[in-house]
């Protein structure tokens, strides 16, 4: 199943629905241009939510992190919202999960926002 | 993708512990491989989680072969073999690189790494198997990937390159 993403909008925070795969080639490239989309258009508030999400490679990982920096960089936040058990996982031993802000409620992640 | 399964099968039907496939140095093969790798190991009998690691594993090294290997240079190959051995599953995948020197692949979990947007394929691979074993040379680099067999006594996870 090839990557998808669907965003909409929250009490200002767009929210990234994802689904598939976030994996070398056309899946991190989805996502990249989805989160630099919302860059453009001046949204920095950015939920990214994972929950379909049933696999990661490294090069999505990495993607991960580039959207969030990115996002940060520009003086954004983005958080990452129900992650599955193998996204999590990975998270878990690359030690990036106490890097991102990971939420498992879609209403108290949007009120996370500043 | 037809390609690949058809020497896959090939092969199969000429030895009964081992297959062996060729493949070209291009994303789409890389996704071939990596089902082939989740059909083996399902056959095995490994669980899920292990198929996962497996197929992971085996998803990342061919990506190091295609990409930082071969340089997606369509006259070179990758060779990819699966064996079933007392060991357990033996993987190896070769490319036609310039060789990949494993001491020089930074930690991803140091500080100043965490944030880099590459380099974690290696560290999964060792993650998720039993021994990795790296050999570079000029002509390219050698992985070997062991998955012990499943119920087979465990022992001390190895590291080696």
């Amino acid at each position: 199943m090839s990557m998808k993403t669907s965003t909409r909008q929250v009490d200002g925070v767009a929210i990234v629905d994802c689904s598939g795969r976030i994996t070398l080639g056309e899946g991190s490239v989805i996502l990249r241009d989805a989160v630099r989309d919302l860059l453009g258009k001046g949204q920095k508030k950015i939920l990214l939510n994972l929950g379909d999400v049933n696999y990661i490679d490294s090069s999505g990982i990495g993607e991960l992190v580039s959207a969030f920096t990115t996002v940060r960089n520009q003086g954004g936040e983005l958080k990452l919202l129900n992650l599955t058990k193998k996204v999590h996982d990975l998270l878990q031993i690359t030690k990036l999960y106490t890097v991102f802000d990971v939420k498992d409620d879609e209403a108290a992640a949007v009120k996370a926002f500043k | 993708m037809d390609e690949v399964r058809f020497s896959f099968l090939k092969l199969v039907a000429m030895t009964e512990n081992r297959v062996s496939f060729t493949l070209d140095s291009t994303l789409e093969t890389v996704d071939s491989a990596e089902q082939t790798a989740t059909r083996i190991a399902g056959e095995m009998g490994f669980g899920d989680e292990e198929i996962m690691q497996i197929s992971m594993a085996v998803r990342e090294a061919c990506v190091n072969a295609v990409l930082h290997g071969n340089a997606y240079d369509p006259e070179k190959k990758v060779k990819l073999d699966f064996e079933t051995t007392s060991q357990g599953l033996v993987i190896t995948i070769r490319d036609q690189g310039k060789g990949l020197d494993p001491a020089r692949i930074p930690d991803p979990l140091a500080p100043e790494n965490l944030l880099k947007t590459s380099g974690r394929g290696i560290f999964l691979i060792r993650s998720f198997m039993d021994e990795v074993q790296i050999q570079p040379s000029q002509t390219g680099t050698e992985i070997k990937l062991v998955k012990r067999a499943p119920g087979a006594s465990g022992g001390t996870k190895e590291i080696s390159q």
